[in-house]
C-alpha cells in the first residue's frame, strides 16, 4: 500500500473526526493514488462522506493530516486546493438561479477565464459527458435529474482539477438513467484519469467503476482491496454479509466464476 | 449615521426662512400659528409655519432646538408638562424657569382654554344653574365626562371635592359624543374647553367655576429670547398679538374652521380683520387635487428616500449579522429594539438632534424600516439549502463571488420580501411625518381627526391606501428584476 513518492494522490493519516464527543470517523492511514479510483462503501453513517467532505475542506479535522498531491490540507491552502480538485454530490449542489451554463462557468470566470477559454472548455466537456448544447441556457429547475448530474460533473471538470470527490453522486436517479451514467463515469475516469474518489451504498457500482474499494464501518476502515479481492476473501463477518446484502453482485460474482 | 448625515444634507438644501412659527395639532393651534405668520408676512418677513407638531414634548422641543421661533402654548400646559410643577406657579416663576432655557414667554394674548363644565342654554335656564355650586344643589342632573376629564386630577376628582358634588349619575363618554348626547337631552352637563367652537352652534352655557376651582389655561406665545435681536420686527408682531383676542373672538375663530370647514388661514384672515380692522383676503390655497398631488408627491419622495437608505443600510447589516453569531445577535436585537420605540418618542429624540421637518421624519422612517431588511436578509442568507450551502464553500470561490454570485442570489427572494414589507409598511408609518412638519398624506388625516372631518381624512387615508396598494404591486413587478429567473420557476427546488 506505499505510495511511490513520484506520484502522490491523497495521503491521510491518524485522522480522527468526531460530531459533539461521538466519534465518527478515526483512520489510521489512507492512501490513494495518483490517477485511481477508489470507492468507499459502507452502511449510512458510517462515515464515508465526512471522509469527503474532510479531504474537500467542509469539515475540519479534530486531528490528523490530509495531503493532496504533496500539499498539506490547512485552512490557508484550502481554496487553492478546492480549485484543484472537482467536487459532485448527490443532488449535483446546483445553483437555481443560475443556468446550466452559468454553473458550469462559475469558478472559471471567478478565476478571470476569458469567455473564449469558457466557452471552449464548455464544448470540450460536453463531448466529454455526452450533455446537449440545447441544454446549458436552462435553469437546473428545468433539467432532468441525470442531465442535472451531466451539468454538475461538467462543473467539476471545468479547471481540469487533478481530482475528483463524487458524493453518491447517482443515488438519486431512476435505474436506467443510473446505468447510462455509471457507462459514462466509467468512460470519464478512464479517459481523464483523474485521481477519484467516490462515496456510494452500491457494491455493483463501486465494483464496476473503481480500481479499489474501501469498505467502512462505525468510521473505520474494515477492510481495503480490489474489487475481486474483497470478493474472494472478506476480511471478516461484517463484510461478507455486507456484500452478500448487495444484490446487483450477483451479476459480478458470475463474472468472477468465468475467470 | 454616514446615511443620516446624507439625509440631513439632502434636506437642508432649501434655504430657511428667516422666522418660523409652529403650532399644535388642532384648530386653535392652527389658526394663531397661521395669525402670527400673516402678521410676519404682512411686515415683510420671510416666514415659515410649521403646523400639526404632535403634542407638547414635540413641539417644546422644536423649540428649544431653534426649529421653530415661537408658538402658542398655555399657562396650564406650562406649569404641567414643560415645568412639572405640583402646585400652582405664579407667572413671574413661570417667566423665571422658562428664561433659564432660553425661552421668553409673553403676556396673555387674552383668552382662557381651561376646563369647563357646560350645559344646553335652555337646560340650564329650566333647572336655574348658572354657576358649579348651583349644579352642586341639583343631584338630579345627568353629568357625561370624557375619559380623560374623569381621570384627571384637576379634573372631576378634584372637582367633585371642592363642590361637593353628590350626584349619582356619572357617565364617562367619549368627547366628540358629548355634544351630540347633549343635543339629544340624552345627558345634561359635559366637559368642554372653554374656547370650543361648539358653545356657539349649540348655545352652551358655560358654567361659573365660582370658587376658583380649574386652573388657568391662558393662550401665551412662548418665544425664543434670542428672537428679539434676530428678528425685532417678529417680536414687535407678537406684541401686537397679546391681549387682544378673548374668549369669543377664538370661539367664533375655531367654528369658522371646526363647523364652517374653512381653512386655518382663511380663519386667521378673519380673525386678524376683527383685531386690527380692513378687510380679510380671500382663500388662496389650491384646489383639492393639488393639495392631494402635493402631499402625495411629498409622501412618495419620503417614502422612497427613507426605504432607499434603509436597503442600502440593511442588506450590508443582514450580511454582517449572518456572518458571525454574536455580530449577529447584536445586529438582530438592536434594530429589534428600535422597531420596539413607539414613534412620538423616536420623533421627541430625533427632534434636539435634527430639529424638525424632512429630516427626522426620514431617520424616523429610515430606522423602522430596518428590521425586516436586516432580519429577511441575515434569515436569506443562514437558511440557505444545505446541500447549496456546502456546494458554494465547496468550489474554491473567492469569499466576493460566493456572496455576490451565489449566496444573495439565493436570498434574493427574502430579502426582497423584506424589503416590500418595509415599503409597505413605511407608506402607512410616514402619515407620522406631518406630526414633525414633515409634510405628506398624514396632514389632511391630521386635520380632519382634529375636525371630525371624515372628508379630510378621506383625502389624506385614500391616496395613502392606494399607495400602499401601489407599492405592493410596483414591488411584485420589481421582483422580476431582482430575482434571478431560476429561483422563480415552478420547479426551482427540482
Amino acid at each position: 500500500m506505499a505510495v511511490p513518492a513520484s506520484e502522490p494522490g491523497v495521503e491521510i493519516r491518524d485522522l480522527r473526526k468526531s460530531y459533539n464527543g461521538t466519534p465518527a470517523l478515526s483512520i489510521d492511514e489512507l492512501d490513494v493514488r495518483a490517477s485511481t479510483t477508489l470507492a468507499l462503501i459502507g452502511p449510512s453513517g458510517c462515515g464515508k462522506s465526512t471522509l469527503l467532505r474532510l479531504v474537500i475542506g467542509l469539515l475540519a479535522p479534530d486531528q490528523g493530516s490530509i495531503r493532496i498531491g504533496g500539499v498539506d490540507l490547512t485552512p490557508a491552502t484550502r481554496r487553492a486546493l478546492q480549485l484543484r480538485t472537482g467536487y459532485v454530490i448527490q443532488e449535483g449542489g446546483l445553483f437555481p438561479h443560475l443556468t446550466g451554463a452559468e454553473n458550469v462557468a462559475l469558478v472559471a470566470r471567478d478565476q478571470g477565464w476569458t469567455r473564449e477559454r469558457i466557452e471552449r472548455r464548455t464544448r470540450e466537456l460536453l463531448d466529454l459527458t455526452q450533455l446537449s448544447p440545447d441544454l446549458l441556457p436552462r435553469y437546473p429547475g428545468e433539467l432532468s435529474g441525470g442531465q442535472r448530474q451531466r451539468v454538475a460533473l461538467m462543473r467539476a471538470l471545468m479547471l481540469d482539477p487533478e481530482m475528483l470527490l463524487l458524493d453518491e453522486p447517482l443515488a438519486a436517479l431512476d435505474p436506467m438513467v443510473r446505468s447510462d451514467l455509471q457507462r459514462e463515469l466509467k468512460s470519464v475516469f478512464e479517459r481523464l484519469r483523474k485521481t477519484v474518489l467516490f462515496v456510494t451504498h452500491d457494491m455493483g457500482e463501486a465494483g464496476y467503476l473503481a480500481d479499489e474499494i474501501a469498505i467502512l464501518r462505525a468510521g473505520r476502515i474494515v477492510q481495503r482491496g480490489a474489487p475481486r479481492e474483497l470478493l474472494r476473501s472478506p476480511a471478516d463477518p461484517f463484510v461478507a454479509a455486507f456484500i452478500r446484502a448487495q444484490r446487483p453482485l450477483g451479476a459480478m460474482a458470475e463474472e468472477l466464476d468465468r475467470c | 449615521m454616514l446615511t443620516a448625515l446624507l439625509l440631513a444634507a439632502l434636506a437642508a438644501q432649501a434655504p430657511g426662512p428667516t422666522v418660523t412659527v409652529g403650532s399644535k395639532a388642532f384648530p386653535e393651534s392652527w389658526i394663531l400659528g397661521e395669525t402670527l405668520a400673516e402678521e410676519w408676512r404682512a411686515a415683510g418677513l420671510a416666514t415659515a409655519h410649521r403646523m400639526n407638531l404632535g403634542g407638547t414634548e414635540i413641539v417644546y422641543q422644536a423649540l428649544r432646538s431653534g426649529a421653530i421661533d415661537v408658538y402658542p402654548e398655555y399657562t396650564g400646559t406650562i406649569q404641567e408638562v414643560i415645568l412639572h410643577a405640583q402646585g400652582p406657579v405664579s407667572p413671574e416663576a413661570m417667566r423665571d424657569a422658562l428664561r433659564r432655557e432660553g425661552i421668553g414667554m409673553s403676556g396673555p394674548i387674552g383668552f382662557n382654554d381651561g376646563y369647563a363644565l357646560a350645559m344646553l342654554g335652555a337646560r340650564a335656564d329650566r333647572s336655574g344653574v348658572r354657576t358649579l355650586s348651583d349644579l352642586a344643589r341639583q343631584p338630579e342632573l345627568t353629568l357625561g365626562l370624557s375619559h380623560e376629564f374623569l381621570g384627571r386630577s384637576d379634573g372631576f376628582p378634584g372637582l367633585r371635592r371642592r363642590y361637593a358634588l353628590s350626584s349619582s349619575r356619572v357617565f364617562g363618554i367619549q368627547h366628540e359624543l358629548a355634544y351630540g348626547a347633549l343635543a339629544s337631552g340624552q345627558i345634561d352637563v359635559t366637559d368642554i374647553y372653554t374656547t370650543d367652537a361648539e358653545i356657539e352652534r349649540l348655545r352652551l352655557r358655560v358654567l361659573e367655576d365660582d370658587r376658583g376651582f380649574f386652573p388657568r389655561y391662558d393662550a401665551v406665545w412662548l418665544y425664543r429670547l434670542d428672537l428679539g435681536q434676530r428678528a425685532p420686527r417678529a417680536a414687535q408682531a407678537i406684541e401686537r398679538l397679546t391681549g387682544v383676542i378673548d374668549e369669543a373672538r377664538m370661539i367664533r375663530a375655531n367654528a369658522r374652521v371646526v363647523i364652517g370647514h374653512r381653512s386655518a388661514r382663511e380663519s386667521a384672515d378673519s380673525l386678524r380683520a376683527e383685531i386690527f380692522g380692513g378687510r380679510s383676503r380671500g382663500p388662496a390655497e389650491g384646489t383639492l387635487w393639488q393639495s392631494i398631488a402635493r402631499n402625495t408627491g411629498q409622501h412618495l419622495k419620503i417614502v422612497a428616500i427613507s426605504l432607499l437608505a434603509a436597503v442600502l443600510v440593511g442588506v450590508p447589516l443582514g450580511i454582517a449579522a449572518a456572518r458571525s453569531a454574536i455580530l449577529g445577535n447584536a445586529i438582530l436585537a438592536g434594530t429589534g429594539l428600535l422597531q420596539t420605540v413607539p414613534s412620538l418618542a423616536l420623533l421627541a429624540v430625533l427632534i434636539p438632534l435634527f430639529g424638525i421637518g424632512v429630516v427626522p421624519a426620514l431617520i424616523a422612517l429610515f430606522l423602522y424600516s430596518l428590521l425586516p431588511i436586516v432580519r429577511n436578509t441575515y434569515v436569506g442568507l443562514t437558511t440557505l439549502s444545505h446541500p447549496l450551502e456546502e456546494a458554494s464553500r465547496a468550489l474554491g470561490l473567492s469569499p466576493r463571488a460566493r456572496l455576490f454570485r451565489v449566496r444573495l442570489p439565493l436570498a434574493s427572494p427574502a430579502i426582497m420580501a423584506g424589503v416590500k414589507t418595509s415599503a409597505v409598511i413605511n407608506v402607512g408609518t410616514a402619515t407620522l411625518a406631518a406630526l414633525i412638519g414633515g409634510g405628506g398624506l398624514g396632514e389632511p388625516i391630521l386635520a380632519g381627526i382634529q375636525l371630525r372631518h371624515a372628508g379630510l381624512i378621506l383625502q389624506g387615508a385614500i391616496p395613502a391606501a392606494l399607495l400602499a396598494l401601489l407599492v405592493q404591486r410596483g414591488f411584485d413587478l420589481l421582483d422580476r428584476l431582482a430575482i434571478p429567473k431560476g429561483l422563480r420557476l415552478p420547479a426551482a427546488r427540482g
